[in-house]
């Protein structure tokens, strides 16, 4: 299974971005094989229509969870029509491995 | 008393602003406290004074039953009336309401999630496994809403000390530093 965090960098200890569709990087988790992969957002500095941008890569990989601060009110819809959940974890402070290591409860 | 609803109801149409301020040469009293207008109060008076439904097509637009419909718009224009008659602010609930699934809260991890897969029930939160998951509630995003407020304090029920809210955080969460019972706004 795989699970997206949107993270403010590309390394294990950089933190969550709380900003789904303008996060830096998109972190791809998988839970069966533990690999991790990090993706800059090609939409983190759009104007507008950053939140499906992000959506569609992480739809590229087919995660079922994202794990972000806050989604908008669009993309919520968005996602919930895709069946993708939807995991809003209001600590800037967190870690990205933290984060992995709570997944692997 | 307004009809205080702890499912989060499917909603269509967010509101497009957060509220309302009275102008006037008398308005500058801000120790009146604005009227909090919930969000299902907001899509009632809609619904019904805007988009002229009826109580009975409004009431399965918002999936409630014809009577809870009725209480909440009866209490959306006592409300709206209030602010009006007593030069008070209007502030509309917003939030975590506009979309489909049913979302919960983790007691322990804290993280707000939903439930895509609508025909299974939630056991356990997708983060961090814990067992601790309820409802999520409609009281959290009245405290996260009320942050920029003059009243925010909470309160011991049980001794009746005081401190100051602490935003973002419901003050159920809080312990009494004096005798360790739940806090609660004031
Ligand atoms: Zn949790
Ligand atoms: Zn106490």
């Amino acid at each position: 299974m795989k699970v997206a965090i949107t993270s403010t960098g590309n390394k294990e200890d950089s933190t969550i971005d709380q900003r789904f569709g303008r996060c830096a990087y998109l972190v791809i988790y998988d839970t069966v094989s533990k690999s991790v992969e990090y993706i800059p957002n090609p939409g983190k500095d759009a104007e507008e229509d950053a939140g499906p941008v992000c959506i569609q890569l992480a739809a590229s990989r087919n995660v079922i969870k994202i794990i972000s601060g806050e989604f908008g009110i669009k993309i919520k819809a968005l996602l919930d029509s895709m069946k993708v959940q939807m995991i809003m974890l209001k600590d800037p402070d967190i870690k990205i491995n933290e984060i992995i290591e709570m997944l692997n409860h | 008393m307004s009809p205080r609803i702890k499912r989060i109801r499917k909603v269509l149409n967010p509101p497009p602003i957060k509220g309302f301020k009275p102008y006037g040469p008398e308005t500058n009293n801000t120790q009146n406290e604005p009227v909090v207008l919930l969000y299902e109060e907001y899509e009632a008076l809609r619904l019904c004074d805007y988009d002229m439904y009826n109580h009975y097509y409004a009431s399965g637009i918002m999936n409630v039953s014809r009577p809870t419909f009725t209480r909440i718009y009866a209490s959306a224009r006592q409300k709206v009336a209030r602010a009006f008659v007593e030069g008070r602010q209007i502030a509309i609930e917003g939030g975590k309401v506009y979309f489909d699934s049913d979302w919960y809260h983790c007691e322990k991890c804290h993280c707000d999630f939903n439930n895509p897969a609508k025909e299974l029930q939630v056991e356990m939160c997708p983060l961090c496994g814990s067992k601790e998951v309820k409802d999520y509630d409609y009281t959290y995003e009245i405290e996260e809403n009320t942050e920029n407020r003059p009243f925010d304090t909470c309160i011991c029920p049980n001794c009746g000390f005081e401190q100051p809210h602490k935003s973002g955080k419901p003050c159920r969460q809080e312990e009494c530093p004096k005798c360790h019972s739940r806090m609660m706004r004031k």
